[in-house]
């Protein structure tokens, strides 16, 4: 048997019912699993003897709500995907955890307490995709301007921001002013596949 | 009976020993620090929103200007999950000089750290050493690239050109006459392979000065030995990756664990310290100056004995001829195509990471099947490091500070990203 088809079926005897799904991809293994269950999956994926996942690598939000744009289906799943990626030292293998999220904002246990080094990449989540995390103890932004307002990486938000910031002679102090940069896309999102297909439609 | 309370102090962001662009806001206990409330996002650019609006080749240059000290090893994670998720092997050729640049790339990355690490502490010297060898490591990029920092050299498929046969030379000038640049020149004589070997042949030599001027140092040993211990379990719960976790006595190197490339044809050796301490990690990345010297060395020899291909024969990823677009239609379309609109990659998810200098050093790409990328995730080493800044940093004296931000090996176009 394979390491990952190993390490598929050891992830799914530690979730039991917990997980809703799993998917092997690009010799990867991604486990979906409900949100309300996330801290306690997570828990028994690191403390579970045959996955032993010690190190939370990367935590990241992705905003799902421009994904079938180019696609040819409808998108049948919550807006916002938390991804979670696991390594385990002790085994050395690693394995995504997904979990899709709704709601303004989309809520979410915080995972600080099975992992310490959870604390930043939360407090990133929240700034860029504006995800709360219940449970963490000092949800503050991170990356953006102290005084930002909106979550940049969401789709809604356009490439060049909202305001510019500039110094001004006369207040002798910095001032926010409406963006004056045009949004132009140089290159255009294209799926050639779909061109195709369209282009022999016709 | 006198009122007695902690006072708050700030730190950065425009310091000399912030490394870039830190701000500390400490809570003290007159020299000694309670807490440690770090600010990062000062050099946010937000190159992941950025990547989104760009095909993927396009934003190759964006990985250099991430941690703009390791330069190569940014692009080698994010070209190699391209290449995982379009289904490409780079020749193996394009493998061994990926190998041999990362290489190079770790050197100039630790001796940048050596000499920034060193003048934060003291250690005045260091800095100007480890810029006489930063020297020659650049100008082997600028050979191979033509451009000494920020190569976008690695592609997906391969590298953009194969190394040169031989190497740019310096002119007389006021300073150096004609005898002089003769002597200045004698190594520029053949291949950037030459070029390398000479290097290799000197750098131990040099490792070695550094170590003499630092290891047993009385005052470097003052200000390393038992500052910002991390524990074993510690460091693997804080997400610690590369020297820090070496550092605290964890053999975990992915160049061995989860080898890419060719490195598990290749010899070396990973260092572990024992104390988790400042000093063992500095001991560490001592050793990898040795190891990585090693590394190169093998390369050379092999890229020497085996001439080849360095892209892959894929007509989506690699630019065509230059002659063959001026005779073939064909060629012509495949190269405008390459350059305007790109390649799209397979609907779905990937995470690639390599061994960074610093440390794990990975991209996440989710793909709606177009030719750019629909969510780009850079996880960077440095930004799991400083979120345990506080942790570190807790009972120690301000001036420790200092020698903890050094030792984290703190890049800040990274951490902001």
């Amino acid at each position: 048997m394979s390491r990952l088809k190993k390490l598929e079926k050891c992830v799914v005897k530690c979730l039991g019912d917990l997980c809703l799904g799993t998917k092997l991809a690009f010799d990867e293994v991604t486990v979906e699993v409900a949100p309300d269950n996330i801290k306690s999956a997570l828990t028994a994926l690191r403390d579970h003897e045959d996955t032993r996942f010690d190190q939370l690598i990367d935590l990241c939000a992705v905003d799902y709500s421009e994904y079938t744009e180019h696609l040819e289906r409808e998108w049948d799943k919550p807006r916002y995907a938390m991804v979670y990626h696991l390594q385990s030292v002790e085994l050395n293998w690693r394995v995504r955890v997904k979990t899709f999220l709704e709601g303004e904002p989309p809520m979410l246990d915080s995972v600080i307490d099975v992992w310490p080094a959870a604390n930043w990449f939360e407090r990133e989540a929240f700034d860029v995709m504006g995800i709360a995390f219940s449970g963490h103890p000092d949800l503050r932004r991170i990356l953006t301007d102290y005084g930002f307002i909106g979550h940049p990486f969401r789709k809604d938000f356009p490439l060049s921001g909202y305001v510019e910031m500039r110094y001004d002679e006369d207040k002798k102090r910095v001032v926010y002013e409406p963006v004056t940069v045009e949004p132009r896309i140089l290159v255009p999102r294209v799926n050639r596949e779909i061109a195709k297909q369209n282009e022999q439609g016709e | 009976m006198a009122e007695i309370r902690n006072y708050t102090m700030n730190f950065g962001p425009q310091h000399p020993a912030a490394h870039g662009v830190l701000r500390v806001v400490m809570e003290m206990d007159g020299e000694v620090i309670e807490r440690a409330d770090t600010h990062i996002g000062l050099l946010h650019r937000g190159t992941e929103k950025l990547a989104e609006s760009k095909p993927y080749n396009q934003s190759i240059g964006y990985m250099d200007r991430l941690d703009y000290v390791s330069m190569m090893c940014n692009e080698h994670a994010y070209v190699m999950t391209i290449e995982k998720m379009y289904g490409v092997t780079p020749p193996i050729r394009a493998q061994y000089i990926r190998v041999m640049f990362d290489e190079i790339t770790r050197i100039l990355n630790h001796l940048l750290w050596i000499g920034a690490h060193g003048l934060d502490v003291g250690a005045m010297t260091m800095f100007i050493y480890a810029f006489r060898e930063r020297e020659d490591l650049m100008d082997a990029y600028e050979a191979v690239s033509g451009a000494r920092m920020h190569a976008t050299y690695y592609r997906p498929g391969g590298v953009y050109r194969d190394l040169p046969d031989e190497m740019p030379q310096y002119e007389p000038n006021k300073r150096f006459n004609d005898k002089q640049t003769r002597v200045r020149n004698e190594n520029r004589s053949g291949s950037l392979l030459d070029f390398l070997e000479s290097f290799t042949d000197r750098f131990p030599g040099y490792v070695d000065e550094y170590e003499t001027l630092l290891t047993d140092n009385r005052i470097w040993k003052q200000r390393l030995v038992d500052v910002g211990i991390v524990t074993p379990e510690r460091a693997i719960a804080l997400g610690f990756t590369g020297p820090m976790l070496r550092g605290s006595g964890i053999e975990w190197d992915l160049r061995r664990k989860q080898p890419y490339e060719v490195y598990d044809q290749l010899k070396f050796d990973i260092p572990v310290g024992t104390n988790g301490d400042s000093y063992d990690r500095y001991l560490v990345r001592m050793e990898e100056f040795r190891q990585s010297n090693r590394i190169i060395k093998q390369c050379i020899d092999w890229l020497r004995a085996n001439p080849g291909d360095v892209m892959a024969h894929d007509s989506k990823l690699a630019p065509p001829v230059r002659t063959h677009v001026k005779e073939d239609m064909e060629a012509l379309i495949s190269h405008f195509k390459l350059f305007t609109e790109g390649y799209c990659l397979p609907e779905g998810e990937a995470y690639c990471a390599i061994e960074h200098p610093k440390g794990e050093f990975g991209t996440y790409i989710v793909s709606d099947g177009t030719n750019k990328p629909y969510r780009l995730k850079i996880r960077a080493p440095g930004f799991a490091h400083i979120a345990a800044l506080d942790e570190m940093s807790r009972g120690h004296m301000l001036s420790d500070l200092v020698a903890i931000i050094g030792t984290q090996d703190l890049v800040f176009g990274e951490v902001d990203r």
